[in-house]
């Protein structure tokens, strides 16, 4: 489903933010991604959808060459692809249920049909009291449901969560972690960007550990663990643990992602 | 239909400067109507002259009335002349008469033997009036010429004057119009970057994004033009009552209501055009 094949990203400043990554994904596995911030997690989604060209390698998704895919085929590319984004994208003028409608809107499905498809994934990630809404009206936990929605409306082969979790308090987190589950188990393909361990811990799923733009590891699913998609418990027993500062290299290396 | 909703959701959100590219449009239209009623009525004031008696020749009074038919022939044959109206001595008493009836002392005064036989003649174009007037002045039968040359060349340069001044103006309008709309469109390109870009990971095509900006130049033009054409055609509709008084007889209006409806439409598809050339210019330029 999904192949980087020895990919590499240089940023203008001469910075690597990946370094020969080289990694399968089959269809319907649910990855998460791991690494500390500025490790290149953002970049491989930016690479996937691409929002940015590897400076050198080999990505193919669903027997597409990203490299060589003609501009013109990118939005086809894209309706495959879901992404909530790190910092969700979502359009401030636009009322919820006219950012979730949008990508039906933008695959030219008709009225009546998208209106009924995004009041059907309102319904199925809890969002639907707040459709009229505006995004600023919000709390943290509704956005990220909201953004959620919207990368599921076309039904997606591939989910790219960025760090879906990141500002939320630990219920939501899990709620959000539960809902990605659900989706996973109807055949699509996740691959979560997150560094909250605890969320790790409560599904047993493929990690794929980045390091300093480099494959740190990559663990197999452990069947095994007591644990394993045990994420009602776990959401009883996670303790929200305070984020450590960014340090000054990260942070540059943040920037630099930035292009 | 969504692509509708979206310009106009467009629009509604920054109406100033949407505001701004209606009254810029909107002047641009109203000097173009306010030129196209000025060149018809001065077409119709020339037309008008061209049909009058341009050139009057008055006959010595010896002369035959052979001689003056012999005259009337050559200036037929040279095909310039659209008519020559021969006006004898006694039609020439009546139209006296008639001129002066409120004033018996100067009719009194006058006889048919001392008012001069003439021809009154119309030239196919005002171009041939000097020729004609030349071919009279050196005829033996004529002792005066007396010709309209001065009104009606002064009106035709006027009316040339006008429309090269009319020309230019609507020319640097039009051209103040694209840049400004061109400005306005790539103004609220760049407000709406952020949502262009998002747009474009979530599968948008370049035509979806691109769409509701055409569309607004073209609302833009269609608006402008429209208005435009309202404000000179009402105070067109306020001159008419003022001005055939003024115009002593010259049939200028009413200016037909085809003629009104056939400039509305120019000026709409015109505009529609200046509308969807700004916003292509601007989607070009900023939306790369």
């Amino acid at each position: 489903m999904i192949r980087l094949n020895k990919v590499s990203k240089q940023f203008r400043t001469g910075v690597f933010a990946l370094s020969d990554i080289s990694f399968n994904i089959e269809r319907g596995e649910f990855v998460f991604l791991v690494g500390p911030t500025g490790s290149g997690k953002t970049t491989i989604f930016r690479l996937l959808t691409r929002e940015a060209l590897p400076t050198t390698g080999e990505i193919i998704v669903d027997n597409w060459d990203i490299v060589k895919l003609p501009g013109n085929k990118l939005p086809h590319l894209r309706k495959k692809i879901g992404v909530v984004f790190q910092d969700l994208k979502l359009l401030m003028d636009r009322t919820i249920f006219e950012n979730i409608i949008l990508p039906l809107e933008v695959s030219g499905v008709n009225a009546i049909a998208a209106k009924k498809i995004a009041e059907e994934i309102m319904e199925k990630v809890g969002i639907n009291p707040h459709k009229d809404k505006f995004p600023i009206q919000l709390s943290g936990g509704e956005l990220q449901r909201a953004a959620l929605a919207r990368a599921l409306t076309l039904e997606p082969d591939i989910l790219l969560a960025d760090e879906p979790t990141g500002n939320l308090d630990r219920v939501t987190a899990m709620e959000i972690v539960k809902l990605l589950s659900e989706i996973n188990k109807k055949g699509t393909t996740i691959i979560m960007a997150t560094h909250n361990e605890d969320i790790i811990k409560a599904l047993s799923k493929r990690i794929i550990s980045l390091d300093n733009g480099q494959l740190a590891k990559d663990t197999a699913p452990s069947h095994s663990s007591p644990k394993s998609d045990n994420i009602e418990g776990e959401n009883k027993k996670l303790e929200t643990k305070p984020k450590p500062e960014k340090k000054k290299e990260e942070k540059k290396k943040e920037e630099d992602e930035d292009f | 239909m969504k692509t509708f909703k979206t310009t106009w959701r467009n629009i509604r959100r920054s109406p100033y400067q949407a505001l701004v590219a209606i009254f810029i449009m909107t002047i641009t239209f109203y000097y173009v109507s306010f030129f196209a009623f000025n060149f018809y009525a001065s077409a119709k004031a020339i037309s008008y002259f061209e049909s009058r008696p341009q050139v009057t020749a008055f006959f010595e009074n010896e002369v035959k009335q052979a001689d003056i038919d012999n005259l009337k022939n050559e200036l037929m044959a040279t095909n310039k002349v659209a008519s020559a109206k021969f006006v004898s001595k006694q039609d020439a008493l009546k139209i006296y008469r008639e001129q002066n009836k409120d004033d018996p002392l100067l009719l009194e005064l006058v006889t048919a033997d001392i008012l001069p036989a003439s021809l009154e003649i119309s030239t196919v174009k005002i171009g041939n009036l000097s020729e004609i007037n030349n071919m009279l002045k050196d005829s033996p039968l004529v002792s005066e010429v007396v010709f309209l040359k001065d009104v009606v060349f002064t009106l035709t340069s006027m009316t040339n004057t006008l429309r090269r001044t009319g020309i230019e103006l609507i020319i640097v309008l039009s051209l103040v119009s694209i840049s400004i709309m061109i400005t306005i469109i790539g103004l609220k390109i760049s407000q709406k970057k952020q949502d262009i870009e998002i747009m474009r990971l979530i599968g948008a095509g370049g035509w979806y994004i691109r769409w509701p900006f055409i569309i607004e130049g073209i609302f833009y033009g269609f608006m402008g033009s429209l208005l435009g054409w309202t404000i000179a055609a009402g105070r067109l509709w306020f001159t008419t009552t003022s001005l055939p008084a003024f115009l002593q007889g010259i049939p200028i209006f009413p200016i037909p209501l085809v003629f009104l409806l056939g400039l509305l439409g120019t000026e709409i598809i015109v505009a529609v055009v200046l509308g969807i050339l700004s916003s292509f210019v601007a989607v070009l330029r900023y939306l790369k």
